[in-house]
């Protein structure tokens, strides 16, 4: 038997990098804009897209895709909005793929949207590696979290286009050390912008849906 | 605990690596890892003896090169290597700088066959 070695240059996620690449073109192409929603479990994705599809429908035809482990209790809640939602299943896998968004978008018109919303999986590792195609990510983090998530989990906050931080009327209640946690996700990920939300009370809802605004005219003006 | 689909990926690519270079076995992957890759080193290790068992590569090592955040400092002008910590500025002039130049590498760069 001969042993010889051979050099490649793969990277091990080029499928799903190759994939999303695709998708990207495909949401471009039919106008769409994607935001891609990422945080850990409980920091409050399903509530602040349950405000912000009610709050962008009368302008804008916005549709949510929500990926969950097992439960489809967040497709349902977003269901009562009125917009378009679909499930997406991912059983033991603990993260959204490309792969699932294509199948998931199947059937769809997409020339028939303006915004697509993609709620990943609550995990705040596995997530960062996957570029779904979206042309925003989003990380949230809430107040009772620990400020020192950033530290914990960089790559995440790294790889986002902005940062929420949701529960905000309960900070003080938590101790939440702001200055800390904005030092933090700034440590790990220089100059990324920043919105704090309250989706009980509805705080800050119009400064992230402005940056929404924004980022989607952005887009619309380069396609 | 994403390793594990990593691994499956690693091991797919690797497969048709070889087969197209008409292996019969594969005895060593070479990879290399960044420190920003979100990609823990030792789960890695764990799943791919997972992944490689019933395959070509079955029993293969898995040599990994973990690779330093290096960021590109505008104040100095120069790419500068980070200590351990992951803290975004210059280490030289303490400059918080955004551009990372190295240490996202998820990458299969060499692999050893036998046929």
């Amino acid at each position: 038997m001969n042993a010889r070695i051979i050099e490649v240059r793969h990277g091990v996620l080029r499928k799903n990098d190759e994939l999303a690449r695709a998708l990207r073109a495909r949401f471009e192409a039919a106008g769409v804009f994607v935001v891609n929603l990422v945080s850990g479990p409980g920091a409050g994705k399903t509530a602040l897209l349950e405000r912000t599809l009610a709050a962008l429908r009368p302008e804008l035809r916005v549709a949510a895709l929500v990926g969950d482990l097992a439960t489809e209790n967040d497709a349902t809640r977003l269901a009562r909005s009125g917009a378009p939602v679909r499930q997406i299943s991912t059983g033991t896998t603990c993260h959204l793929e490309a792969q699932m968004v294509a199948d998931a978008l199947d059937g769809w018109d997409l020339d028939a949207l303006d915004v697509l919303f993609i709620e990943n999986v609550g995990n705040l590792v596995c997530p960062a590696s996957y570029d779904l195609g979206e042309r925003l990510r989003v990380v949230l983090f809430s107040v009772t979290e620990g400020e020192d998530k950033p530290l914990k989990y960089p790559t995440i906050f790294n790889s986002a286009d902005l940062a929420l931080v949701t529960k905000t009327d309960i900070a003080e209640a938590v101790e939440f050390e702001r200055d800390l946690a904005y030092r933090n996700i700034h440590a790990v990920r220089p100059g990324l912008p920043i919105i704090e939300t309250s989706a009980r009370q509805e705080d800050g809802l119009d400064a992230w849906l402005g940056a929404l605004r924004q980022h989607h005219g952005e887009a619309a003006a380069t396609v | 605990m994403h390793e594990l689909s990593i691994a499956v990926s690693m091991v797919e690519a690797v497969c048709e690596e070889a087969e197209r270079n008409g292996a019969e076995r594969v005895s060593a992957v070479y990879l290399k890892l960044g420190a920003l890759s979100g990609v823990v080193r030792d789960a890695l290790a764990f799943s791919f003896d997972v992944a490689a068992a019933g395959t070509l590569l079955e029993g293969a090592s898995l040599e990994i090169e973990d690779v330093p955040v290096v960021v590109f400092c505008p104040r100095c002008r120069a790419e500068q290597p980070l200590p351990d910590r992951l803290d975004l500025r210059c280490p030289a002039c303490g400059m918080p700088t955004p551009d990372v130049r190295q240490g996202r590498e998820l990458e299969i760069t060499a692999i050893e066959i036998h046929s």
